[in-house]
């Protein structure tokens, strides 16, 4: 009971702190909308044509909505050594982290909602296969946020965390298949798409949304568990090493 | 409930932080860790707190081996760091109450402790107002309430008046001793020499990362009772030479003058009289001579042969007045 506690409380200063503040709310908001409208005007396609985006819309809302809170405020924290103040508390570090990054992942399965909102009005989501979209962005959302997290700890300034989650960010967009299919990408470059978390995020949400799918649903589910096992094993391993020296 | 340090141990790289440190804190006692900047205070603190990992040694708090189980150390204990920690953007009321609930204690009873923290503190006017916005001697004195919201009966309290005005670290002094007479074990580090002795019942001066000595005040002082000092307040330049007027006073022995003070000692009672009118008439102008008890700063100047001076400097670095 005192680790929930210790848990909660986290969480809920985290969201008060950071997520819930009017510039990231607006921010959460306006980002899918800007995407969903530059892909249909890139298109230059109909209203129908916002299905097929949606899982890409919901894919770079996570991606962005977890990692660019979480590596600075965690590097902010770490910075301003209020985070000693956590390490000190007699809670496990797994729990720890675990409360540290739930902000993170709230927030952003909330941002992978809005475009869902935003869609319902202009087509019909009655086709969509929710019992896969939700547990998918459930999992995107936790991979994202701990290579947010990964990014904390490997910097120890507020830049160099939005440098490094930027060098992870703009390669995963541009090689999980959300602009170019994989099968059109060159087959040295292939492979390093199918290192990154989010090419399995999409692809299980293209087929929940749109039903055109190129690897097994298994596959991509246990790949995103997996990334998020490893990001957040490392993550921890490196806190042990670096910061509690 | 007592702390036992056996053998500690811990480098960075080259550097011995920490060398083969060892004492033990008795229930209820406040055991003071004096020594100066760099000296190993703040790394042994963090060893003995769970955020750092000792190379070598033992540390057991109360029956808990914090080797081998830190978390279950670390819920005996609270902590004051060298520097105000707290979130700048949640008020005094919300920082207390967050660090209670790290400790798992439940809603109610933790807004109960942190509105009594903030009477007892002087701070409820400010109780709604972002830290951020709280002075120096404001932010030192919630840190202390975090510190102890979740009633530890250990504390750890490092270089708590460094940096604050004199008001406030009186009165942090005065906190400290009533947390003392509670019955709260304190481990307190500071470089300042006076604190130690007015409030610490034993004493280990610690000088780059070992223990030179571990006493109580009184027994440390004892051997300078039969010790008379003078201190003469002079025109001198630093590093006058002395070798003229200790020949004339063969029974004293004198110090080097710095920052036109001249330090006298001598077995017997001091002849401040005749060594004003023989500075007087070498052209030597006095603007003030008197007596002085032997302090723990002498202790300090014999046992671990740094001056007390550069403890000042140090203090004068890191912006302390008090």
């Amino acid at each position: 009971m005192t680790r929930w506690i210790a848990f909660w409380s986290i969480l809920a200063k985290d969201m008060r702190s950071y997520y819930l503040k009017p510039p990231n709310i607006s921010w959460g908001l306006i980002f899918p909308f800007a995407w969903t409208a530059m892909f249909l005007i890139r298109s230059g396609g109909s209203v129908e044509d916002v299905l097929s985006l949606l899982p890409g819309v919901m894919a770079i809302s996570i991606l962005f909505g977890t990692t660019s809170m979480l590596a600075v405020t965690i590097t902010f924290e770490k910075k301003g050594r209020s985070f000693e103040r956590l390490l000190l508390a007699p809670i496990p570090l797994t729990l720890l982290m675990a409360a540290k990054t739930a902000g993170a992942v709230v927030f952003g399965i909330a941002n992978a909602f809005v475009p869902v909102a935003v869609c319902a009005f202009l087509v019909d989501l009655s086709g969509v296969a929710w019992g896969v979209l939700v547990p998918a962005v459930v999992l995107i959302a936790l991979s994202s946020t701990f290579v947010g997290l990964f990014v904390a700890v490997a910097v120890s300034e507020v830049f160099e965390a939005q440098t490094f989650s930027n060098f992870l960010r703009f390669p995963m967009i541009f090689l999980c298949g959300l602009f170019f299919p994989l099968e059109r990408l060159p087959l040295a470059i292939r492979p390093l798409s199918y290192a990154l978390p989010l090419t399995y995020g999409v692809d299980a949400m293209r087929g929940a949304v749109i039903g055109t799918q190129s690897l097994p649903l298994a596959v991509d589910l246990l790949a995103l568990v997996l990334f998020c096992g490893v990001l957040f094993g490392l993550s921890l391993r490196n806190i042990r090493r670096k910061w509690i020296v | 409930m007592s702390i036992r340090v056996s053998n500690l141990s811990k480098a960075f790289g080259d550097v011995q932080a920490v060398a083969d440190v060892s004492f033990d804190i008795a229930q209820g006692e406040l055991f003071g860790l004096l020594g100066p900047n760099g000296a190993g205070k703040t790394t042994t603190i963090n060893l003995l707190t769970g955020l750092a990992r000792p190379d070598s040694g033992t540390i057991a708090v109360g029956e808990v081996d914090s080797s081998h189980d830190v978390k279950a150390a670390q819920s005996l204990i609270g902590v004051v760091p060298d520097e105000s920690n707290l979130y700048p953007e949640l008020s005094g009321l919300e920082n207390l109450t967050f660090c209670a609930a790290l400790y798992g204690v439940r809603k109610r009873e933790r807004t109960a402790r942190a509105r009594r923290l903030l009477d007892d503190f002087g701070l409820s006017d400010a109780a709604n107002r972002k830290f951020a916005g709280y002075s120096k001697g404001m932010k030192r004195k919630l840190t202390i309430a975090a510190g102890i919201i979740h009633q530890p009966p250990i504390l750890f309290l490092d270089e708590p008046t460094t940096g604050i005005d004199v008001a406030s670290a009186r009165q942090i002094r005065q906190l400290i001793a009533a947390l003392n007479a509670d019955g709260v074990t304190i481990l307190l580090t500071t470089h300042y020499i006076e604190e130690a002795e007015r409030l610490c019942g034993r004493i280990a001066f610690i000088v780059r990362g070992s223990i030179v000595r571990v006493d109580r005040v009184s027994d440390l002082l004892q051997p300078l009772h039969e010790r008379h000092v003078a201190v003469i307040e002079l025109s001198a330049p630093d590093g006058w030479p002395t070798e003229a007027i200790a020949a004339a006073f063969s029974r004293c022995r004198f110090g080097t003058a710095l920052a036109g003070r001249l330090r006298v000692e001598s077995d017997e009672r001091v002849p401040v009289g005749a060594i004003v009118r023989w500075l007087e008439e070498a052209g030597i102008e006095v603007t003030e001579a008197r007596r002085v008890l032997p302090s723990l700063e002498d202790v300090f100047v014999e046992v671990t042969g740094i001056e007390a001076d550069s403890m000042r400097r140090d203090r004068e670095k890191s912006g302390g007045r008090s």
